[in-house]
């Protein structure tokens, strides 16, 4: 079973593409090359949402399809949720 | 060169319609009760009423007058009776859709009231339903077919199935000469450089990026917060994505991987020639989907991840989810599941395949979910305050 996807080899995050329990350790593949990878899970993810696959310190930013989709305000581990709890536009 | 043979109704003009309506239209908000009488009067027609029609101007009422007119030329309509509460007006409307050469009558309450007209206009729409109602579906080319594109309360797996499939079906109806339009003019923010790069020449580009700057600056002056819950949506949150940015990139999925783009339309207008096309239009479904049919397209594709509702009522809404779970708890919505893209149990070539077969089946007659659920929305787009 596939745990999430992660669209483009440069992304820093993956898509869960089924809900993912706290604690879980993940197979995922990466689209853009269609190579394997793992990640372990520190937060349950559900369907649909965000898994840092690098730590993020507040000011980075997050690439998603190989594009930026927004700035980090507050500190993201490896294996957490990401969303608008820690991430932000950066227009508007 | 066409993707599959599809059984429609040819127009006067020689365009091709997949639905036969009989429209009863409004001029303004005050003759949608002689409309629904109609309606009611006559069986097999259908009133569209609406909010406005009254002391718009400017550039406002000519998207108006573009609005009405285009909906009564739209192909999947076969006849329409026009009713205003004046003459100038529903003249304007029905001499617009005169030009098409389908039948279709004004008439105007001011001096006669509204009963009387209800009387008229009813004799006419029996004549006009007895005669759609005769007219057969001969072969046509699926290439001919108009077809509008769409999202709406989007997830995460919008970008990764569902709108890639409808990318799919686009890059082969286009290959294929057909027409398509996307727009959404807000909801590619964050992607509009990927959207530039699609444009078949600089002048397009430019004047894309015009239009993509005119409406960044209507969101930055009428703005009071950085527009979350509105764009994106609390369901577009709920499920997972969580900028305009990130919905923006799942969004232009839907052009394909090797379509250009051929020119940029103003809200509701034709699109003069072949090829995908770019239209200016509010990202909130049923004001888009109510331009697109105006502006002449007979199908729609509608990519939902969190499970959207809409229909429109001339134009045949598809909805397509790459979401298991919405497939499975709304499915009496989904016309297409491509769900199993997400675990690789579905290619993306197949999943275009399927939304084909569900254009073609469709375009034969086949009532889709949202038409099944009796979903209508017909929704102007209005530019600012009447006078």
């Amino acid at each position: 079973m596939i745990h999430f996807l992660v669209h483009d080899s440069k992304d820093d995050v993956g898509v869960a593409v089924v809900d993912i329990e706290s604690g879980t350790q993940c197979s995922g593949k990466i689209l853009s090359d269609n190579k394997p990878l793992t990640a372990k899970a520190t937060e349950s993810i559900p369907l649909g949402h965000k898994l840092a696959l690098r730590d993020f310190a507040v000011g980075d930013t997050v690439t998603k399809y190989d594009v930026v989709i927004g700035k980090v305000v507050q500190p993201i581990k490896a294996g957490q949720l990401v969303h608008v709890h820690n991430l932000k536009t950066r227009r508007w | 060169m066409g993707l599959r043979k599809i059984y429609a109704y040819r127009r006067e003009n020689g365009r091709v319609g997949i639905r036969n309506h009989v429209v009863i239209l409004p001029v303004d908000d005050i003759s949608n009760a002689a409309c629904e009488a109609v309606a009611k009067n006559i069986q097999g027609t259908l009133a569209l009423p609406h909010a406005y029609g009254r002391l718009q101007f400017g550039e406002d009422l000519e998207l108006f007058f573009r609005t009405m007119i285009g909906t009564g030329c739209n192909p999947n309509v076969a006849a329409v009776v026009v009713i205003g509460i004046e003459p100038g007006w529903t003249k304007r409307i029905v001499d617009g859709i005169a030009t098409t050469g389908k039948p279709v009558s004004g008439f105007s309450i001011e001096g006669k009231g509204d009963i009387r007209t209800i009387a008229e206009a009813s004799y006419r729409a029996k004549e006009y339903v007895q005669w759609a109602t005769e007219l057969q579906r001969t072969e046509c080319d699926f290439s001919e077919l108009y077809i509008s594109v769409k999202c709406g309360e989007s997830d995460t797996t919008t970008g990764l199935a569902s709108c890639p499939t409808v990318g799919n079906v686009i890059d082969k109806h286009c290959a294929a000469k057909g027409t398509a339009s996307f727009g959404e003019t807000t909801e590619l923010t964050g992607g509009e450089h990927i959207v530039a790069s699609k444009a078949i020449n600089d002048a397009v580009r430019q004047q894309f990026m015009a239009i993509f700057e005119d409406y960044q600056n209507l969101v930055m002056k009428e703005k009071v917060d950085d527009l979350s819950e509105s764009q994106p949506t609390k369901g577009n949150i709920a499920g997972g994505l969580t900028t305009i940015e990130e919905k923006a990139l799942g969004n232009i999925e839907k052009l394909g991987k090797k379509t250009k783009f051929v020119g940029c339309l103003k809200p509701a207008e034709a699109p003069a020639d072949k090829g995908l096309w770019f239209m200016d239009t509010s990202s909130a479904a049923a004001e888009a989907v109510t331009l697109w049919a105006a502006s002449g397209a007979v199908v729609h594709l509608f990519p939902t991840g969190q499970g959207n509702i809409i229909g429109n009522p001339i134009e045949p809404v598809i909805k397509l989810t790459g979401n298991p779970k919405t497939a499975k708890s709304m499915s009496e919505h989904i016309d297409v599941d491509v769900s199993g893209i997400l675990q690789g149990n579905m290619t993306l070539d197949q999943a275009g395949e399927a939304l084909l077969d569900m254009i073609a089946r469709t375009s034969n007659g086949r009532l889709t979910a949202a038409e099944a659920l009796g979903h209508r929305e017909f929704v102007l787009t209005k530019l600012y305050r009447s006078a």
